[in-house]
């Protein structure tokens, strides 16, 4: 699902990170963030809402608060706007999240 | 606390061309941006801009973006904070950033609010299914990380975001299936209806969503005709297999801090919702506080870049600065702006901003506090 070809644009992508996904392991890379090697990596659902709708990013600008994901146990963070960083533990967000 | 002179609160094409308006009459400015680059939206606007060339006419919108961000960094007397949100601003002035996880409270004494605006959704069943997507948010994912959304795509709306879209869909390699516009006319430019209409893609203008079908993600759409009540004809349906639909049916303001701090707020739906009232000069219904950009009304980004300017140079003379030129560089912006709005295109902005202008505020930005 990565664009290798492009009439106007070159990728110039960092190098590639590793990170889990509900305990699965994923490759990414550096500068992006973490919806984007996700849906790089054919995930589109990032969680389930109270009443068990599957959720996907909306804005991918951090405005909508469409795509909470739970983040190295931290619930609702926004990953269409959060750097994916090595050794990432993604999980799939279900209701609210807890608040610590 | 932090004082500073200004504080721009966001560093898209109308922020940095107030940080960069005002550094240059001499204003020592922080310019806050929510992001951890500078640039807003600019940096996924791969295609040559319209207008004239001072607002950088046919120029990649990505280009401009980086001409301007260069221009920032040059002014020893902008200060820029990145990765860091606004949370507040407050009635006494004091405003709260958030910047990587700490606390910062500053006190300005101005601030311009160029916060942007936010893509609106569509009501029709099943519309949270992921493969739901703001056509900005495909935009980003293609042009800024180079993935593609999908294979197949119905594009919801047929203004000039939903054209660009389209177009940069197919650059990606992506198929787009059809554009559904509920008007029966096509409200982007021409230019771009033409060129999309050449590569097979049909423009179904009254026509929109009936709904989206899907289990945990899109799997295809339904769509049907309206009739000239803009009512669904039955019968008209048409089942169309694709992955993605994305929503292009324009943006509102993002004017949370402008409610917040108690700026007069008018609806004015030409202008995408509730905008601020303004003077001609930007400035809010409260004193030093100005706007630019979509978060004024929702145009377009060489409107948002002229706007910024003014709205710097409106700033440094409410702080006191003396401009040589002061009226010369009001009357270029004006006029500017004045071009960008004009013939049939801007109709629908200049009756927005009709509504939106107050005459003369009663603190006149010109002479200062």
């Amino acid at each position: 699902m990565r664009i290798e070809d492009h009439p106007v644009l070159e990728f110039k992508r960092g190098k590639k990170i590793s990170f889990t996904y509900n305990g699965e392991k994923v490759e990414g890379y550096e500068g992006e963030t973490i919806a984007a090697a996700l849906h790089a990596a054919g995930v589109q659902v990032l969680s389930y809402s109270d009443r068990h709708r599957p959720r996907g990013f909306y804005c991918a600008i951090g405005n909508c608060s469409s795509c909470f994901m739970e983040v190295n146990g931290e619930s609702n963070v926004k990953v269409c706007i959060e750097p994916l960083q090595e050794g990432m533990d993604v999980k799939t967000q279900k209701g609210k999240g807890e608040i610590v | 606390m932090k004082n500073v002179e200004l504080l721009v609160i966001g560093g898209g094409p109308a922020g940095l061309c107030a940080a960069i308006s005002a550094a240059e009459a001499g204003v020592d400015v922080l310019l806050a941006e929510r992001d951890e680059w500078l640039g807003g939206q600019l940096v996924k606007q791969t295609h040559m801009f319209f207008g004239s060339e001072k607002q950088h006419a046919s120029v990649r919108g990505v280009d401009i973006g980086k001409l301007l961000v260069k221009k920032v960094e040059e002014y020893k007397n902008v200060e820029v904070m990145k990765n860091a949100t606004v949370l507040g601003l407050y009635e006494d002035r004091v405003v709260t950033i958030q910047q990587d996880g700490n606390y910062v409270k500053v006190n300005p004494k101005s601030v311009i609010i160029t916060t942007g605006a936010s893509e609106k959704t569509l009501v029709f069943p099943n519309n949270d299914l992921p493969g739901v997507y703001g056509a900005g948010a495909v935009q980003t994912l293609m042009n800024v990380y180079g993935v593609k959304p999908g294979n197949k795509v119905l594009m919801v709306g047929a203004g000039n975001i939903g054209l660009i879209v389209s177009y940069q869909l197919m650059q990606a390699g992506v198929d787009v299936e059809a554009i559904v516009d509920a008007s029966p006319n096509i409200g982007g430019y021409l230019v771009h209806a033409s060129k999309i209409r050449r590569m097979g893609v049909p423009i179904l203008t009254r026509h929109t969503v009936k709904e989206a079908i899907g289990k945990e993600a899109l799997e295809a759409a339904v769509i049907w005709e309206l009739d000239d009540k803009w009512q669904p004809i039955p019968g008209s349906e048409q089942k169309l297999d694709v992955d993605v639909m994305c929503i292009s049916v324009g943006l509102t303001p993002l004017s949370e801090l402008l409610w917040q701090i108690g700026c007069k707020m008018e609806f004015v739906g030409e202008l995408g919702g509730f905008v601020p009232t303004r003077s001609d000069k930007l400035q809010t219904s409260l004193d030093g506080i100005f706007v630019a950009g979509d978060v004024a009304g929702v145009e377009e980004a060489s409107s948002a870049m002229v706007e910024g300017s003014l709205a710097g140079l409106s700033a440094s003379s409410y702080l006191g600065y003396k401009i040589d030129v002061v009226k010369e560089l009001e009357r270029d912006y004006l006029n500017q702006l004045n071009d960008l709005r004009s013939g049939p295109v801007g109709e629908k902005i200049r009756q927005g901003l009709a509504k939106a202008l107050i005459s003369e505020q009663a603190a006149n930005p010109g002479q200062g506090s």
